[in-house]
């Protein structure tokens, strides 16, 4: 009895010690991975400014029930139409102010601010 | 105006004044609720409207000498598929059955854009298909979503292989003047729908040849006239456009791209949105965006919609009704 309850202490010690470390493992991993990200809800860029290291990625995602087109004011990057739960995403390199709007619903308008 | 105020009395709670001073003019503004079931004629003479409820009216002005009829539809969305109306394709056949049973046909029909919802070719051609029942030959402007990877290069090809600049162009019926505008290119951040210098130089050039006797008929998509700025409802240098309009007697103005029937009159103008085919949107800062509006499932086709409109020549009035699907 005595030998079965240390042996499950041990195994339940062990498995809290392996999810701590699979949990640590696992948030390091996404912290390496994390990627900016803007929503596209209710014709509204969010974040409606959005501060970035350069070389960073920025994926907007579209959230409406109508597509919207991702372009940056100046003619740098132009999305196609995209569709609800469709995704755009462009790479900063260099540092500066960017900004953008919908192509088809120019109210929109948002800023990448590039460090 | 008499008749239109007392059509405005008889349909109270549905117009609304502009007690918020926000420089929208709500007079004669009718929610397409109010529409449904019902319809109304309208009449504009010399810029002044009067209207009265749908009845023998328009069998009458017919008797009067009718010259000319068409029907407008507007953003048909084509592959839209979200709650708002997960079928489309049966909402725009409603309307093309409705148009067939209309008891004086039309000579043609316009459509002011947002003809698909994704600009596929796939979706061009089932509206193609869909209205090919109708026997009636369609004009055609862009809404922004037909032009949405291309600037509307597919469009141009398919709708306007005549038309000028970013596909606009004017033509003649019955002794009206018609003139198709594209307000939804080179959109710039932060402002409203655009029409751009050269398509005004355009219109300016056009309309140089027309008699100011001669009744006039402008089709775009986005209202130009400012309906609310908040949601880009309204065009850039619309009141440009319409400056070059002033001197003519009776000047029709169709718009789509909002979703329901919106009615005003500024002087010789009578501004006129239509009904979508596919799924309505909420009145002017009503809601949180302008976005598809969700209506319960027996209440969809009664806030879709057809606009039929006639031209009687001896009256020299351009006669508006519009007509939900159910």
């Amino acid at each position: 009895m005595l030998k079965t309850r240390s042996l499950l202490i041990a195994i339940g010690s062990l498995a809290l010690i392996l999810t701590v470390v699979l949990r640590s493992g696992n948030a390091a991993g996404q912290n390496a991975q994390v990627q900016p990200e803007i929503k596209v809800d209710n014709f509204t860029f969010s974040p409606e400014t959005l501060t970035v290291p350069a070389n960073s990625t920025v994926i907007w995602t579209n959230k409406d029930d109508v597509p919207h087109v991702i372009a940056s004011t100046d003619g740098l990057f132009r999305s196609k139409g995209l569709d609800t739960d469709d995704h755009y995403s462009f790479k900063f390199t260099k540092p500066g102010t960017y900004n953008y709007f919908c192509a088809i619903h120019p109210k929109m308008t948002g800023k990448i601010v590039v460090q | 105006m008499t008749d239109h105020k007392k059509f405005a009395s008889a349909a109270s709670g549905f117009i609304e004044h502009d007690h918020n001073q926000d420089g929208i003019d709500r007079r004669g503004f009718l929610k397409c609720m109010a529409w449904a079931g019902t319809g109304a004629l309208y009449l504009a003479e010399a810029g002044v409207l009067t209207s009265t409820a749908l009845g023998a009216q328009v069998g009458s002005s017919r008797k009067h000498g009718k010259q000319l009829s068409f029907v407008q539809i507007s953003d048909s969305h084509m592959g839209f598929n979200k709650p708002a109306n997960p079928d489309v394709v049966a909402t725009l056949k409603a309307a093309v059955d409705k148009i067939n049973a209309l008891p004086d046909a039309p000579d043609f029909i316009l459509h002011t854009g947002d003809i698909t919802h994704l600009s596929t070719p796939e979706q061009f051609d089932t509206v193609d298909q869909i209205l090919k029942s109708t026997s009636k030959e369609v004009f055609f402007v862009p809404g922004e979503h037909d032009v949405l990877n291309d600037d509307g290069a597919m469009f141009r090809e398919r709708y306007s292989r005549n038309s000028k600049g970013a596909g606009w162009y004017s033509f003649d019926k019955n002794g009206v003047h018609f003139i198709g505008l594209v307000n939804v290119m080179n959109l710039k951040a932060g402002g409203l729908g655009n029409l751009g210098h050269e398509q005004l130089e355009w219109l300016e050039d056009d309309l140089r040849a027309v008699k100011h006797s001669t009744p006039i008929v402008v089709f775009a998509h986005i209202p130009l006239w400012t309906v609310y700025p908040q949601w880009g409802w309204g065009t850039e240098d619309g009141a440009q456009a319409l400056s070059y309009l002033r001197n003519f007697g009776s000047v029709t103005v169709l718009n789509g791209h909002i979703h329901q029937t919106m009615q005003k009159v500024e002087g010789n103008v009578t501004f006129h949105t239509a009904c979508s085919t596919a799924f309505p949107q909420p009145a002017p800062g009503q809601g949180e965006g302008p976005g598809p509006m969700k209506v319960p499932a027996d209440q969809l086709r009664k806030v879709l919609g057809i606009t039929d409109v006639n031209y009687v020549q001896r009256r020299h009035a351009l006669a508006l009704v519009d007509s939900s699907l159910e």
